[in-house]
């Protein structure tokens, strides 16, 4: 069975306060996610990530389309106890304690009152919350919110969880914590669908991601296989101000400053550049990706020109 | 009932009393205390009349002020602040959702009313140095001040389950001040011919009749208050607010959470 399964679901919004016109905010869409996968669903701001997970949350309400996860509809109670969800930027209840505020979402998950506090004071112990449990969520730093946010996502034990934005606005020590905490979830087999535009939280997560763009599917697949096709770029540096020759043959970009040389080239070239250096003696500062194959891709697929070819190809 | 919608009404209650709702008791205490001072030094004869009139219009009053405020933003706030995404994610009905807010609002007015009672009945016994048997009437009055709580806390919802707050207040600010003309309304329909007529009467039934809710005058007179009246205004305030909840609840059933 699969965890998620979207038929065509499409959202059309009437916009505009006297005369309605219609403003189509997802294309039908059509995708599905295996069981203990790791999903990322990739796109800028306002392609449509928001309303898809809003649209499989029962928020909104397709246009046309549906779309079943774990077998059951979107409405069904029974699916809905299956599921965790953290929106976008959320906000909590801010009268409320951490305890207070997942002991709320225990109760409404229909968490079992026996099991209840052991599981909220072990959630908040996961989610490095264990001492700001009686603090109320007005005093909470943005870090502290997402991690609260996560924590009542995964409280109830849910199949498959989703994440809109889950890094968005975090420092990297708490995106580090984020992706050790999703990271988690996968070693434990459960489902994780999540939006981002942070691309290398995606790449390093993520075993298949999807790009959407204005509303429409554009590409989706295993990491390594959207990748496979296109390379990244890397960046070296070096000291001196010598610039061999077989660098420029390599295709690399080099701009000298008083005492270190950087060049971005493909990443395919990278071992014959630092060979390259290594003949003339020059000694390596730095070796830096600058952009992931990921990121090549996304960039590739935002493209309008290339927008109908791979559309037609992205379909899954 | 399901045990959702007592969580989400407890939370509701919580939620008023953490924002200080309940504060306005300190300026109901405020004024009661005064008015028996006052009354007491200034009146004779008079002083329970004075007394039982400020006090239920001062809960009245109070009361409808919180039950339009607080409940024009039960469910408009959790749109606004997303709030409402992470419950209606788990298996929580909307309409769980909504009448579970209702009960919480409902809830807080009736501790806050019963708190005020005591307030009422403390300057009552200030004043007149001891209760006597029509005094027994103000708890009738305070039970229909408590029915008119739960349509307006209804009416309220229901507005805000599709307008935006400030519009909500205003049509449930409007309908009360209407309701409270119900019976003039229906003398005017009485008065009329032809489409006027069925249009007056049709208007003077559809809006709430708060007219034969208020009791407090023929109270504050120790005038006893009929069966009848308690049992058709019980019935009527249940009917109501079960319309108007209903009503919220179908329109709230379709919304998109933008």
């Amino acid at each position: 069975m699969l965890a998620i399964e979207i038929l065509g679901l499409e959202k059309i919004y009437n916009v505009g306060f006297w005369r309605k016109r219609p403003k189509r905010a997802l294309q039908p869409l059509h995708l599905s996610v295996e069981q203990g996968e790791v999903f990322g669903f990739l796109g800028p701001n306002g392609a449509g990530k928001s309303t898809t997970l809003k649209l499989l949350m029962g928020l909104v309400f397709p246009t046309s389309g549906s779309a079943k996860i774990l077998g059951m509809e979107l409405d069904d109670p029974r699916m809905k106890a299956q599921i965790g969800f953290l929106p976008e930027q959320p906000y909590f209840y801010d009268y409320l304690t951490g305890r207070e505020l997942l002991t709320y979402y225990a109760q409404l998950s229909g968490v079992v009152a026996k099991d209840r506090s052991r599981k909220v004071d072990a959630m908040l112990q996961r989610v490095g919350l264990g001492d700001a449990g009686n603090l109320q969520l007005r005093k909470f730093s943005k870090g502290m919110l997402q991690r609260v946010g996560i924590a009542q996502a995964i409280l109830h034990d849910p199949q498959i969880v989703f994440l809109d934005e889950p890094m968005s606005g975090l420092d990297p020590m708490g995106r580090r914590e984020v992706r050790d905490l999703m990271e988690q979830l996968k070693h434990e087999g459960k489902t994780v669908f999540f939006s981002t535009h942070i691309l290398s939280d995606a790449e390093a997560l993520c075993d298949r991601v999807a790009v959407i763009h204005h509303g429409e599917l554009r590409g989706v697949g295993a990491v390594g296989d959207l990748t496979a096709s296109v390379k990244g770029k890397v960046e070296i540096v070096w000291r001196g101000t010598a610039i061999p020759a077989a660098l420029k043959a390599l295709g690399a970009e080099c701009r000298a400053t008083t005492d270190t040389v950087r060049a971005i080239l493909p990443e395919q070239n990278q071992e014959a550049a630092l060979e390259a250096l290594q003949r003339e003696r020059l000694r390596l500062v730095s070796l830096t990706p600058v952009r992931t194959s990921l990121e090549e891709y996304y960039m590739q697929k935002l493209r309008p020109a290339e927008s109908s070819q791979s559309a037609a190809g992205g379909r899954a | 009932m399901s045990s959702r919608i007592v969580h989400i009404a407890s939370n509701t209650f919580r939620e008023a009393v953490r924002d200080r709702v309940l504060y306005n008791l300190i300026a109901f205490a405020l004024l009661m205390s005064g008015a028996a001072i006052f009354v007491g030094q200034v009146s004779f004869g008079i002083e329970r009349l004075v007394v039982v009139n400020l006090g239920l219009t001062a809960v009245s009053l109070f009361g409808i002020v919180i039950a339009i405020f607080i409940g024009i933003g039960l469910v408009s706030k959790e749109i606004e602040k997303r709030t409402l995404y992470t419950v209606l994610s788990r298996p929580v009905q909307r309409w769980e959702f909504i009448v579970g807010k209702f009960f919480g609002l409902a809830g807080t007015l009736a501790v806050n009313t019963a708190l005020m009672a005591i307030g009422v009945f403390a300057a009552l016994l200030y004043v007149s140095h001891r209760f006597h048997a029509p005094d027994g009437w103000i708890i009738v009055a305070l039970y229909f001040i408590v029915l008119q709580f739960l349509i307006m806390t209804a009416l309220a919802l229901f507005f805000s389950s599709f307008a935006s707050p400030l519009m909500a207040a205003v049509f449930a600010f409007a309908l009360f001040v209407i309701g409270n003309f119900a019976e003039d309304l229906r003398g005017f329909a009485a008065m009329t011919h032809g489409v006027q007529r069925w249009l007056a009467t049709g208007m003077a039934y559809l809006l709430p009749n708060f007219s034969a809710f208020n009791v407090i005058t023929s109270v504050a007179h120790a005038q006893p208050v009929g069966g009848s009246l308690i049992f058709y205004n019980t019935l009527y305030a249940l009917v109501y607010t079960a319309t108007a909840l209903s009503a919220g609840v179908l329109i709230f059933q379709r919304r998109n959470l933008k």
